[in-house]
């Protein structure tokens, strides 16, 4: 045992090499240290002039009046209800032909070349810029139809939700460990009952919070609108017309030269980023207990 | 494969013919010719990569669920080929269970599991089920344990427990045959002689092939043995005889601990 008192680590060459190692892991830790707080900083101070500015704008009118004329007082609930609407139309589309999708990926086609020429093309369209979107609704369907309408709002959420879910669903199916399914064959049973009833309820906080993601995704987005469902300074329920939205109502707002416009802009914009926050954080809280078990 | 020493005329429950396996281009069994004899226990031993656990994922063709594996020859199944085109491949492992090398109970509480695969094959009432999962369970040695905890998850139970719900789960769906790929390796002594004594007791109503690394545990359980190296059958039948005079020369060494 002695012999180990006189390892190589005591030498005084050894201690150089150690005070340098220490002196290099030093100086990365403050680079990345300064790197991160200069990132957060600017996300601090967008919160906090979202908050100061947005929290003053916010009142009842907000959620009782549609949005004024120039120069006259209103609220927002005509955008808060159409961005409502078209997300959960766009939502409830693009979910179910994303499960699907995801599921064949993952479980019927895994070793298909199919399987691999849809998974490129999906990753594509997930990076797509979503103004291609917007620009695509519109030349197949309003332009065709000769108006904007709600409807193809939320037909082009509906396409920038698909991405999303295929891509978290094939994922979590995936981490569904081979020995499940298996397991549910051994027994006799056919693939479908296995994923209904095995695979889904294995993956089913992963898809849950893809779905709420992709929510959140869309919520925020202004270009597909502009081009479809555009917008409207009045109360409207009808589908085939156009539709205000909080996004499009923001961008419209924020770059006029009316003073309760860009007031019920800033508060447009906390409203959705609170949602989105609200989202986000549902989405890690549904994600967390269940697989950290 | 020396030749056996077996006069015996045993019902034969699955007789493999000429069995060849590829991974790919990979020839995984050499031409495998084995019985396997109703209502007795038949051991794979041989060391990794010898082709048993290929060998028994064949019996109920668990293979079809991955790409680029296929099997040529035989398996005779109560007279009927199961490598024919036409097989109904659940009905097939409705008939031959099996039990995997880890626990797999499903994501759904005890009672579920076991009524699962039961539900899809047969229309039992509710006390109907109730029995059935008890009889299930009293099988698989465990309903003592869980009897007050039905509705628990099935991921709450122990290893060894959810071992023994896995073998539980596959007789509630009455197989005739049931296969064990190394049931007993992620388990502790304890939990591993418990899975042994229920082997022995399911012979009385089950053929029963078992894959095990462990040398005393095929002495244990087996009526038969089997040994494979480099995917062929180098020797094959009775337990005893296997360990007490071995016909190969490969075969002594392997049970003597000289390789593998």
């Amino acid at each position: 045992m002695a012999s180990l008192g006189n390892s190589a680590a005591s030498t005084p060459q050894a201690q150089a090499i150690y005070r340098r190692r220490r002196r290099g892991n030093g100086i990365l830790l403050t680079l990345s240290l300064a790197a991160t707080v200069f990132g957060l900083i600017w996300l601090a101070l967008i919160l906090i002039g979202l908050l100061w500015q947005g929290f003053s704008g916010l009142s009842l009118v907000v959620f009782t009046e549609t949005t004024p004329p120039p120069g006259a007082t209103g609220g927002l609930i005509n955008a808060i209800y159409g961005s409502i609407v078209m997300t959960v139309i766009g939502v409830a589309i693009g979910t179910p032909i994303g499960i699907c999708a995801g599921t064949y990926m993952a479980e019927y086609g895994r070793h298909n070349q199919l399987t691999n020429v849809v998974r490129f093309i999906n990753d594509i369209l997930l990076a797509a810029p979503s103004i291609v979107i917007g620009l695509f609704v519109y030349e197949v369907v309003v332009a065709p139809m000769g108006h904007f309408s709600a409807m193809a709002g939320s037909l082009a959420l509906a396409i920038l939700v698909i991405p999303v879910v295929v891509r978290t669903t094939e994922d979590m199916l995936n981490l569904v460990p081979n020995t499940m399914r298996e397991a549910t064959a051994a027994l006799g049973l056919p693939r479908s009952v296995m994923i209904q009833k095995v695979a889904y309820r294995a993956a089913m906080s992963g898809i849950v919070t893809g779905v709420l993601l992709a929510i959140a995704r869309v919520m925020g987005e202004t270009a597909p609108l502009l081009f479809t469902a555009l917008n409207n300074q009045f109360w409207s329920t009808n589908l085939n017309a156009p539709m205000a939205s909080l996004p499009v109502t923001i961008f419209q707002f924020a770059l006029s030269p009316y003073p309760e416009w860009q007031k019920l802009a800033w508060t447009g914009a906390l409203l959705i980023t609170l949602t989105v926050l609200a989202l986000n954080i549902v989405a890690r809280a549904f994600l967390s207990p269940r697989t950290s078990k | 494969m020396t030749v056996s020493t077996l006069q015996n005329t045993l019902p034969e429950k699955i007789s493999i013919k000429n069995l060849k396996f590829f991974y790919g281009d990979n020839l995984a069994l050499k031409s495998i010719n084995l019985p396997l004899y109703e209502k007795k226990v038949t051991a794979f031993i041989g060391p990794s990569g010898c082709g048993k656990s290929t060998l028994l994922r064949v019996l109920n063709r668990m293979y079809d669920l991955y790409p680029k594996q296929r099997a040529e020859g035989e398996v005779l199944f109560d007279g009927g080929n199961i490598l024919a085109p036409g097989q109904d491949l659940n009905l097939l492992r409705a008939r031959i269970g099996m039990v995997f090398q880890k626990p797999t109970p499903f994501p759904m509480s005890i009672y579920d599991n076991i009524a699962f695969g039961v539900r899809l094959y047969e229309n039992l009432s509710r006390s109907e089920m109730d029995e059935r999962v008890e009889a299930a369970l009293t099988r698989g040695a465990l309903w003592n344990e869980v009897k007050d905890k039905l509705s628990s998850s099935g991921l709450s139970l122990s290893g060894g427990q959810q071992q023994r719900l896995c073998i539980a789960r596959s007789i509630a769906v009455r197989p005739e045959v049931v296969l064990f790929d190394e049931p007993c390796s992620a388990l502790d002594p304890i939990s591993t002689s418990k899975i042994e004594e229920l082997i022995d007791e399911l012979t009385a109503d089950y053929t029963i092939a078992i894959v095990t690394h462990n040398m005393q545990q095929a002495a244990r359980v087996s009526d038969y043995t089997a040994f494979m190296y480099l995917g062929e059958l180098i020797e094959f039948d009775e337990t005893s005889k296997i360990f007490t005079a071995p016909g190969d020369k490969r075969t002594q060494d392997y049970i003597t601990g000289r390789f593998g």
